[in-house]
């Protein structure tokens, strides 16, 4: 990432792109994600949580995953503050989004309380895409905006839809969260250590299940990361001094 | 009462994370360790979110539609559907399984 974002400084340099270009490919992540606050609004309802509760995520969380990781923790029957910390772990990547961010889009300090709310997962992808500092602060402008009335509108669709679908279940909109979930997830899982982390995350979460109370296997399965950063430093560790027992 | 505690200890911690992004110095979250953590972390949560959210009913593990609509979601993704087509996927092989097996 240091050298991505050496990259993205130089870049800050490159060759121009025409802003009618920027704001087509920001337009395209904010409209095709911002729709999917629809799914968001449908499963938080479906979860039991109320109409203003739906739209108070959508509009002051809004960062996808947390929001569909609450409302599912809460319809488990979690302690609020167990569901809040499972919710806020998944939150955690913004801040390092947003430390790239800053570097790449020079932002006033005033302004920086109020962009805060747009550093989330598609924004950074659009913005870190761009040639131009000029580029990138249009890109997350138009993306962030897009999608956050987009999110915010669709949300409320969702979940006005659900009171009236009743019984959301039946519509299998129970399975749009881990779908969400799913869809995240996928492109992160490129090394082994990924996998790894993930399989082992999986085993903990299932395998908790019956003896913890809600909310808080996933916390456990959080645990999976620091253990395989662990694993995997003794194992280059190893390497380093050629230990001659250490055959993977 | 509970689900306004919840959301409101969401939206301050998730808003902070973000804002304090944007304002710490780079050296303090740019160590390589603090990096690869801030990476996997997302993975072993979504992980366990996504097993959870498709084989719990409460404290028990069931095999049920929604296995298999995130059997489809998963092939569609391997196809590089866009986002809402493999949640979409997801949801309607859930519901048409639901509705033959009643």
């Amino acid at each position: 990432m240091a050298q991505q974002s050496a990259l993205a400084d130089i870049r800050g340099e490159g060759e121009p792109k025409p802003d009618s270009a920027v704001v087509r490919d920001a337009l395209g992540v904010g409209v095709a994600v911002g729709l999917s606050g629809f799914a968001f609004g449908v499963t938080s309802a479906g979860s039991g949580l109320g109409l203003l509760q739906t739209c108070a995520l959508s509009l002051l969380v809004f960062t996808g995953a947390s929001q569909f990781a609450l409302v599912g923790a809460l319809a488990a029957g979690g302690n609020p503050l167990t569901a809040a910390a499972g919710a806020f772990f998944l939150g955690v990547r913004n801040a390092f989004y947003g430390l790239r961010l800053s570097q790449v889009l020079a932002l006033p300090r005033a302004v920086r309380p109020l962009a805060a709310q747009w550093v989330i997962d598609e924004t950074t992808a659009v913005t870190l895409a761009q040639p131009t500092r000029h580029a990138a602060r249009i890109g997350f402008t138009v993306t962030g905006l897009s999608l956050y009335v987009l999110w915010n509108l669709t949300t409320l669709l969702g979940a006005l839809g659900a009171k009236a679908v009743g019984d959301t279940d039946a519509w299998g909109l129970d399975a749009a969260g881990p779908a969400v979930f799913l869809a995240l997830l996928a492109p992160m899982l490129k090394g082994t250590t990924e996998r790894a982390v993930a399989a082992l995350a999986v085993l903990l979460g299932l395998g908790l299940l019956p003896v913890l109370p809600a909310g808080v296997p996933v916390l456990v399965a959080a645990l999976a990361a620091p253990a395989a950063l662990f694993v995997s430093g003794r194992r280059s560790g190893r390497t380093r001094d050629n230990a001659p027992e250490d055959a993977r | 009462m509970n689900t306004w505690i919840a959301v409101g200890a969401t939206a301050l911690g998730c808003y902070a994370v973000k804002l304090a992004g944007l304002l710490v110095p780079v050296g303090v979250l740019e160590r390589p360790l603090v990096r690869r953590l801030a990476a996997l972390l997302p993975v072993a949560l979504l992980a366990a979110l996504t097993a959870q959210q498709t084989f719990a009913d409460g404290h028990a593990l069931v095999l049920d539609a929604r296995a298999a609509g995130l059997g489809a979601a998963a092939v569609a993704l391997v196809l590089r559907a866009p986002f809402l087509v493999v949640v979409g996927v997801a949801v309607l092989v859930t519901a048409g399984l639901r509705s033959l097996t009643g």
